[in-house]
């Protein structure tokens, strides 16, 4: 810890919001400090005030809120009593910003180069002429291949991770002694984090510059801050070094956060909180062996395959202006050809990142899209065959059903939370009549956990969790033999997920369900599933029981995926 | 695992024509305009629905002996040319007017609307022949093709109503396309397929419902339109014929004196015109804070 | 860029056939005997089976429609019935009052509509973001006819500034030398700075209608997309970048902003043209819409047909000319183009 004079003091920050219902405080009494060179890190889960305590000491804070309280200084100047000008000329040269979404952050018209010139012009004193070149400099620091030529781009010609590198270099054109990262890689696939991660700390490193990193992930935190600072419902709970908060949590709500973060080495039950205040219904036991028909296989999927016509490939009109041929396949295999099974009452985790064909094979399995080539068999009968739309109406459709990732897109917005549940009831169950179809609604409602009296609200009137709840009664109704999970608790808070998660489990024992589980997440499949099928670019690249793939992977690409998952040195 | 406890009242409160009422106060009572365009519109309703009984002369009954007239106690409006009380003509013209509107948006809804999303909705051929009718009408600056109707089909108010409708079809099949194209891809919509929905019953019961709340701005915003477009039809001798009392007609009757100082004959019908169309554009911001089911706490 | 070119031409092809086609069968379908409507009101039995003959109207309906199609690509729109004078020669002649009226019309309210979304964008809740939303709700629901007269009624009549509205020229003028038609553009080339006035002063109060009129969608969707625009993230990056505000405003949010602004310029010329019509009746402007007017009191259907084909293909062409324009503007077209 350095005993210098720290480069940023915020103290006793409060910072309000004037809404149509009155004042709000999103951020109270918070203080903060970072010195020359550290990283800090500030963990939160959603309205935990931790952006906007960063909008506040940039002072880009919107039309409704104001900076009620509270004393901030920067390198000996008064943040609060700087002046517009003064604040301007600070915002880009001493203090930047790097922004979650990398691709909204860039100006969708303009040249990425230009866009980094810009920053130039503004702060700098280089010549117009030399500014080109050292835009393209920055372009090559931040490890953009051919800097030359993707000077020219526009950011929708850019991948993710390539876009945030660009942001990356905009906020370090002019060397700022400190740069503000508010979720910088969420949104990107975990190989790519670690890239722009690394890529980051070392920038950073390189030029002595201080971080704070706001995250509302633990393991990232705790891999490259040198301090963490907690904050729940806009104050701050606990502040700390990395490795204390870690190995000893001090407050109640650090220590619940760590709890619920899925790690190695720990079952589902330890995710809860340790006063067991959770709303667990079923006390079920852990991955326990599955009941009945177990170990026969129930879904079958053989050399599957989907392949969609190439986006963008060139119209005859087109290529005859061209005058060249086609250099690329006119269409695309987004599945190329997998074969996996679901046993009964197993839970199958199906990974990969972004565009490998896991959303797409889960889709075909229930069908709600035609496959290409390949065969789905379901408890011996090949349902591959079977169109969609017939699909939707055959008996067969109760037996299959899905959670979905969001749990807002999901539910009808005109539905309350009951009707939303009585669908599938109404639509394919044997159950008549008003009064018994309340019940059932009523009966699932316990089992998921929901307070009866939300039943009657709407979607935007429940919590995320709530909502998610809503979506597993109505997945649940009609006692499926399987059941797709595609990504359930990805837009979650980590506490809030750890109930869910919990909930899921006990609910596949207590029904006697499969899963088939897709996520992006390792260590949440290392917790629910019981075997699990690494997917990449439309094939299987190793798939087995969790423990084994997990621990002793096969394949390099497994490997690249578990050693990209951030992991502190200390733990 | 609950946060902050909204007090929730269970049953049928929560549903049904009471909570829309209920609803439709409190957006009433927190929004000044809405709620003085609500006042307006009920005026004119109240002023098609009683005008013809009500107004103090016979507006189609001429007096040559008192052509002319400025606004005065016994003429508060004045009279016009043909000595007819200018204040009456323009209240019975209400009810035309409003008629007028009221079918072209019920038509253009029923049209375009459907067809919008069923286009959005299935994709495929039904969009692209959706598409081309769309393009095709939109090729033509709106009021012209509907001048060309008019005059192909002959000077009648329902070709009136027939051009407005057929004119504003891209307008409504877009915007429902747009919305229904959206929709398509929702959650809610994959899991209605999965809980055993049919594709017509996704439609009609799941789509449909949540693209009311747009559907009726536009329908309102419509209204005005559709009786702009009457009048202004009625204003170059297409549809409407004198000695019929409409908002149009009138002014353009009344134009020819504008000009040589007698002003009300114009202005007082023009006026009306203003004020509705003005109303309904207000109105449609406020229809669709009440249609809308997120707007509900 | 060309192959974007091509595309959009080729695109608006469908569109004009199917302009061809409308514009054939409103005349073709009539409810009623055809030949009627183009022989007029005062045509005797053995005058309409003239012209019945005389304009092909007894073939079937695809061998009149070849015919269509011909006389169209000669330019023959057929004859006025009072004039006697061949549709297409009239057409042009009078096209430049209505093109200069509408073109100034148009540059009137963009020149008031953008900047005062701007303003109202940048500085929300202020008097001039409440009299911008004003000005919007309002002139949506003025009629345009409305508008001239008063118009009229208070600069001509009340306050006798403008001058009487009988036409393009005051009677004491006479027009400048024929080149394009316009005559402000022409005054100007001949030098004849007393008609350029005279002209001007004309063309105030209908050019002035005319732009009050298709002012409040231009100033609203600059006012929606500004504000979007501004509360984007990538301004939001620009500001955290420390960009000087004309940087943030002008070169990040405003070009922008402006896209959804130039689709909306389609819908706007759809309204203008068919505002025009009205207008020209107003101020007795000698253009091709009060053309169409006084052959519709008439009932000379010549003359509206081919008026009613005429804006269609220029209005094909101006939207041609807008989408060809905003794919040159936004990359993200372009490139995919």
């Amino acid at each position: 810890m350095s005993q210098a004079v720290p480069l940023l003091e915020v103290s006793d920050l409060t910072v309000e919001f004037s809404t149509r219902r009155g004042v709000v405080r999103a951020v109270t009494h918070v203080d903060i400090s970072v010195g020359k060179g550290e990283t800090v890190g500030i963990v939160g889960e959603s309205g935990s005030g931790k952006s906007v305590t960063s909008y506040a000491v940039m002072r880009i804070l919107d039309h409704a809120g104001r900076i009620a309280q509270g004393v901030m200084h920067f390198s000996g100047v008064d943040l609060i009593a700087a002046s517009e000008d003064e604040m301007r000329s600070m915002r880009g040269r001493e203090i930047s910003m790097v922004f979650q979404n990398p691709r909204a952050a860039l100006n969708p018209i303009r040249k990425v180069g230009h866009q980094i010139e810009d920053v130039l012009r503004q702060h700098s004193q280089v010549d117009s002429s030399a500014l080109t070149g050292k835009a393209i400099e920055m372009l090559e620091q931040v490890r953009i291949a051919r800097p030359r030529e993707r000077y020219h781009a526009y950011p929708f010609e850019l991948s993710g991770g390539m876009c945030q590198r660009v942001v990356i270099a905009l906020a370090l054109a002019c060397r700022p002694r400190l740069l503000i990262a508010d979720e910088p890689t969420t949104g990107l696939d975990v190989t790519t984090q670690k890239a722009v991660m690394d890529l980051m700390v070392e920038l950073t490193r390189q030029q002595g510059m201080s971080t704070i990193l706001i995250t509302h992930d633990l393991g990232l935190a705790a891999t490259y801050c040198d301090r963490v600072i907690v904050m729940e419902r806009g104050s701050v709970v606990e502040s700390a070094p990395s490795r204390a908060i870690f190995t000893a949590p001090n407050h109640r709500y650090t220590r619940k956060l760590m709890r619920a973060t899925p790690r190695p080495g720990i079952s589902l039950r330890d995710l809860l909180p340790e006063d067991g205040a959770a709303s667990a219904p079923v006390a079920g036991a852990l991955k326990s062996p599955s009941n009945g028909k177990a170990g026969t296989p129930l879904l079958v999927v053989e050399k599957l395959v989907k392949e969609y016509p190439r986006k963008g490939a060139p119209g005859s009109l087109r290529r005859v202006l061209q005058r060249k041929p086609a250099s690329e396949p006119e269409t695309f295999r987004a599945v190329d050809g997998i074969s996996f099974a679901v046993n009964r009452g197993e839970s199958v985790g199906l990974v990969g990142e972004s565009g490998c064909g896991k959303s797409t094979t889960s889709t075909m399995v229930m069908r709600l899209i035609d496959k290409s080539d390949g065969t789905i068999m379901f408890d011996g009968m090949d349902i591959g065959v079977i169109a969609p739309k017939k699909f939707a109406e055959l008996p067969l459709r109760k037996r299959i059903q899905m959670v979905f990732q969001d749990p807002t897109d999901s539910l009808n917005p005109r539905f309350t939370a009951a009707r939303a549940i009585a669908d599938p009831i109404l639509r394919l169950g044997e159950v008549r009549g008003r009064r018994t179809v309340r019940a059932r609604c009523e009966e699932l409602a316990v089992q998921v956990g929901l307070p009866l009296e939300l039943l009657d609200r709407f979607p935007h009137q429940l919590s995320g969790g709530q909502k998610a709840r809503v979506g597993i009664a109505r997945a649940i109704a009609l006692n499926p033999d399987l059941i797709i999970l595609d990504e359930p608790t990805a837009a979650l808070d980590v506490s809030v997920q750890a109930v869910v998660l919990n909930l899921l489990a006990d609910l596949k024992d207590s029904l006697g369900m499969s899963y088939l589980f897709v996520s992006h997440d390792l260590n949440v499949v290392r917790l629910l599933c019981d075997r699990v099928i690494v997917m990449q670019a439309g094939r299987i690249v190793e798939q087995g029981p969790t423990e084994k793939v997990l621990f002793a992977p096969q394949a390099q690409y497994t490997r690249d995926l578990l050693a990209a998952i951030p992991h502190p040195t200390f733990m | 695992m609950s946060n902050v406890a909204l007090p929730g009242r269970r049953g049928a409160s929560e549903h049904g024509l009471f909570a829309i009422l209920r609803h439709a106060r409190y957006i009433l009572g927190e929004n000044a305009v809405t709620a003085f365009a609500f006042a307006l519109f009920m005026l004119i309703v109240l002023a098609a629905l009683i005008g013809p009984y009500v107004v103090p002369y016979d507006p189609l009954a001429s007096d040559t002996a008192a052509a002319l007239k400025p606004p005065s106690l016994a003429h508060w409006c004045g009279t016009d040319q043909l000595g007819r009380d200018v204040l009456s003509r323009v209240i019975v013209a209400a009810r035309l007017d409003l008629m007028i509107a009221v079918a072209s948006v019920a038509l253009v809804f029923l049209m375009g609307g459907l067809a919008g999303v069923a286009a959005g909705f299935f994709g495929g051929w039904t969009d692209r022949i959706v598409g081309r009718i769309a393009d095709t009408i939109m090729a033509f600056p709106l009021f012209v093709l509907a001048m060309g109707i008019v005059a192909a089909l002959g000077n009648a108010v329902q070709n009136i109503v027939l051009a407005t409708a057929i004119v504003n079809f891209p307008l409504y099949a877009r915007v429902a396309r747009a919305e229904a194209n959206v929709l398509r891809e929702a959650g809610f919509v994959h899991a209605a397929r999965l809980c055993g929905n049919g594709e017509a019953r996704i439609l009609l019961g799941h789509v449909l419902p949540n693209i009311m709340p747009i559907m009726v701005v536009q329908m309102s915003l419509t209204m005005g339109y559709a009786i702009l477009n009457a009048a202004g039809l009625s204003f170059i001798g297409l549809g409407v014929r004198p000695p019929t009392a409409e908002w149009g007609i009138m002014v353009a009757e009344g134009a020819a004196f504008m000009v040589s100082g007698e002003w009300w004959i114009a202005l007082f019908p023009g006026a009306a015109l203003m004020i509705a169309v003005f109303c309904f554009n207000l109105l449609g911001d406020g229809l669709r804070d009440i249609v809308d089911p997120r707007r509900r706490t | 860029m060309l192959s974007l070119i091509v595309k959009r031409v080729a695109a608006a092809v469908p569109s004009l056939i199917g302009v061809v086609i409308v514009t054939f069968l409103l005349t073709r379908a009539l409810p009623g005997d055809p030949a009627a409507y183009f022989a007029g009101p005062a045509a005797t039995a053995e005058a309409i089976e003239q012209v019945r003959v005389k304009l092909g109207l007894d073939q079937p309906l695809y061998v009149q429609f070849v015919r269509y199609v011909g006389d169209l690509a000669r330019g023959d729109l057929g004859n006025s019935l009072t004039t006697g004078q061949p549709v297409g020669q009239e057409l042009r002649s009078r096209l430049p009052a209505s093109a200069e009226l509408t073109l100034l019309g148009l540059l009137v309210s963009v020149a008031i509509a953008v900047p005062l979304g701007i303003l109202a964008a940048t500085r929300p809740n202020s008097l001039v973001d409440h009299a911008c939303r004003a000005i919007s709700t309002a002139g949506v629901s003025l009629p345009v006819f409305f508008t001239g007269l008063v118009l009229i009624y208070v600069f001509y009549y009340l306050l006798g500034w403008a001058p009487a509205p009988l036409g393009r020229l005051d009677v004491f003028f006479s027009p400048p030398a024929q080149v394009t038609g316009f005559y402000l553009i022409d005054s100007t080339l001949d030098g004849n700075g007393e008609v350029f006035l005279a002209s001007l002063k004309q063309l105030i109060l209908p050019a002035l209608t005319l732009g009050i009129f298709s002012l409040a969608p231009i100033a609203r969707m600059t006012r929606a997309s500004m504000l979007a625009a501004l509360a984007s993230d990538f301004v939001r990056t620009a500001r955290a970048s420390g960009l000087s505000p004309f940087t943030v405003v002008v070169t990040y949010a405003f070009r922008n902003a402006m896209l959804p602004v130039i689709t909306t310029l389609g819908m706007v010329f759809s309204f203008l043209l068919g505002a025009n019509v009205l207008v020209e009746k107003v101020f007795a402007w000698p253009g091709i819409g009060s053309f169409a007017v006084e052959a519709l009191i008439a009932s000379d259907f010549a003359p509206l047909q081919g008026f009613v084909l005429t804006m269609a293909i220029m209005y094909v062409a101006l939207n041609l000319a807008i989408d060809i324009l905003y794919g040159v503007i936004d990359p993200r077209v372009r490139i995919e183009a």
